[in-house]
């Protein structure tokens, strides 16, 4: 696989695309949560966050770690699809699941995951939904990571479904990870110590940056309005006064993703497989 | 010394009430054969403790099961384990739902005899309003609030390893021992199935003494079981087996527990079992997965 991309070709290509799908769309715009990373241990659970993961160090944060999603750290990214063995990936380091925890607890890492529930304190639920603690309605995962990632590093949501059942009203079902809501602190905590980045939807980016951590409406996808971000959200989101669009692909960012994912599964992850510019 | 016992011989150090550890991840490296074996005595009322896929699910379904410590129990490609699931949704079942690293600092508490190992991980969770039996503490170094993690300890752990001596050297050369090494350290007693049997004198050669990450003193049975994780990887020799997993699964939809164990559990020895699967030399040339 050769993804270079020459200074006379991007340059050509650096251009907004005419077409493009939601799905690319979502992943350039949640490559963007790395930009700015520098040397951490990127973690993209699911193929489009970690397409996303995999532009940005291919891209413009060449210094980002990423593994196999097994055991090694990775010079390069792997494509996404059509891989037939891992033997000849381009490791560097050895990285097995108790190393993890090392990284994890070191801070130098930024993950983008995918919650089932977020509330307004940007807590995330991915353990189970309804009924009681001991009955619930739906057993989901169990809990994962998500207490020690969300204390201990940066995280970011990726939400492929936007909706006042993903964005609760009141808190998660059950509360995975640690979010800005001062209730839940203990002794010698603040809330600065939480690290939420990103939160990247079908319809729009956001971060919790709005007043006392609320979160704060960055921009909205191509075609959406944004009293459809607010009407299919479960609580109160900061709307600056100046709502910009989410940028387009550019050409040369279509084409890196296309040869990360050469089978075209990011077609099958959305429903549909909708254009990024709803029109 | 030889630990060498049959899985019948080996499993009957679990007895009722009693917790154990299974070693491996999701659908990789389980200690299955020992499972199944689990599954055809009388034992029950188990805590059991582990990142858990279809031993948990199974465990579950067989109605061994008090109680499960986890932080997750899911087949990957299959995210949801269906048993388990079900058995959670009936409220059959009581559970310990902890973060994976509180669950790493449970094991190496219990394998360093201590009674908790401090950490951040929890704050902020409902891990502590569903645990009330997982306390805070105060630092003497510090004016936080720290998580005490309580020890894990296991009175057996259950892993499957690649290679074993008759003296209890295992080795593990896949990419990863997952957290094998800390269930057998935090266990009284560690039951190792292996896929081959080897002569101390094969450790002896090249880097091989590079992939054991336990001391033969921490081995307490060795069960020699080839395509013993299956249906899970023991990545290099096998993969996991996709079909049967898929199978697996839809059997909790239509036919449910009974249907499974009919096809390849009840009355059926291991030998039984690879051949209801395909024999040993399929189980050993499924593909390693990828990623």
């Amino acid at each position: 696989m050769n993804t270079t991309v020459n200074s006379a070709s991007s340059d050509q290509n650096n251009v907004p695309a005419a077409e493009y799908s939601l799905a690319e769309l979502m992943v350039v715009a949640a490559a963007e949560a790395f930009r700015h990373d520098g040397e951490v241990l990127v973690t993209g659970i699911g193929l489009l966050p970690r397409l996303a993961a995999s532009l940005a160090m291919k891209t413009f944060n060449p210094d980002m770690m990423m593994t196999d999603s097994e055991a090694y750290i990775l010079s390069e990214p792997n494509p996404v699809s059509g891989m037939k063995t891992q033997k000849g990936q381009k490791q560097e380091t050895w990285m097995g699941f108790t190393r993890i925890f090392d990284n994890v607890w070191s801070g130098k890492r930024h993950a983008l995951v995918g919650p089932s529930q977020v509330d307004r304190y940007g807590q995330a639920n991915i353990s189970a939904l309804g009924g009681t603690y001991e009955k619930p309605k739906v057993q989901m995962l169990g809990t994962r990571g998500f207490p020690g990632n969300s204390i201990s590093h940066a995280n970011s949501f990726f939400i492929p479904s936007h909706s006042k059942r993903v964005f609760v009203d009141g808190e998660c079902d059950i509360v995975c990870s640690i979010g800005y809501n001062p209730a839940r602190l203990t002794k010698g905590r603040k809330l600065e110590d939480v690290d939420i980045r990103y939160v990247i939807t079908d319809l729009c980016v956001m971060d919790w940056k709005g007043p006392n951590h609320m979160l704060r409406l960055l921009s909205v996808h191509p075609g959406v309005s944004v009293e459809q971000v607010l009407e299919n959200t479960g609580f109160e989101v900061h709307v600056p006064e100046n709502v910009p669009v989410t940028a387009a692909p550019t050409v040369s960012q279509l084409e890196i993703i296309a040869a990360l994912d050469p089978l075209n599964f990011r077609a099958k992850q959305l429903a549909d497989n909708p254009a990024g510019h709803r029109r | 010394m030889n630990k060498v016992q049959s899985a019948q011989e080996a499993i009957r150090h679990i007895r009722d009430g009693m917790t154990i550890g299974i070693g491996g991840w999701g659908p990789r490296r389980k200690p299955m054969a020992l499972v199944r074996e689990l599954l055809r005595s009388d034992v029950k009322d188990l805590t059991v403790v582990a990142y858990g896929g279809a031993d948990v699910g199974l465990l579950c379904a067989a109605g061994k099961v008090k109680k499960v410590v986890f932080a997750f129990v899911s087949l990957d490609f299959i995210p949801l384990e269906p048993y388990f699931r079900l058995a959670r949704q009936n409220g059959s079942i009581q559970v310990e739902e902890i973060d994976e690293g509180m669950m790493l600092l449970g094991l190496r508490a219990a394998a360093w005899g201590m009674p908790f190992i401090p950490t951040e991980i929890g704050i902020g969770t409902d891990v502590l309003r569903f645990n009330p039996q997982i306390k805070l503490i105060e630092s003497p170094y510090d004016d936080k609030e720290w998580v005490a993690m309580p020890a894990l300890p296991l009175d057996v752990a259950l892993v499957h390893a690649d290679r074993a001596d008759a003296r209890g050297v295992c080795q593990i050369k896949g990419p990863d021992m997952y957290m094998d090494e800390w269930f057998v350290r935090a266990a009284k007693t560690a039951i190792v199935s292996c896929d081959e049997l080897v002569d101390t004198e094969y450790f002896h050669a090249g880097d091989e003494a590079r992939y054991v990450h336990w001391e033969r003193s921490q081995t307490s049975s060795v069960v020699h079981i080839p395509g013993g994780a299956h249906p899970t990887s023991c990545n290099p020799f096998y993969g996991f087996d996709m079909a049967h997993f898929k199978d697996y699964n839809q059997s909790a939809k239509d036919g449910g527990f009974a249907a499974y164990q009919q096809k390849y559990l009840a009355g059926k020895t291991e030998q039984d079992y690879q051949n209801a699967v395909g024999g040993l030399e399929k189980i050993r040339s499924l593909a390693l997965p990828v990623y």
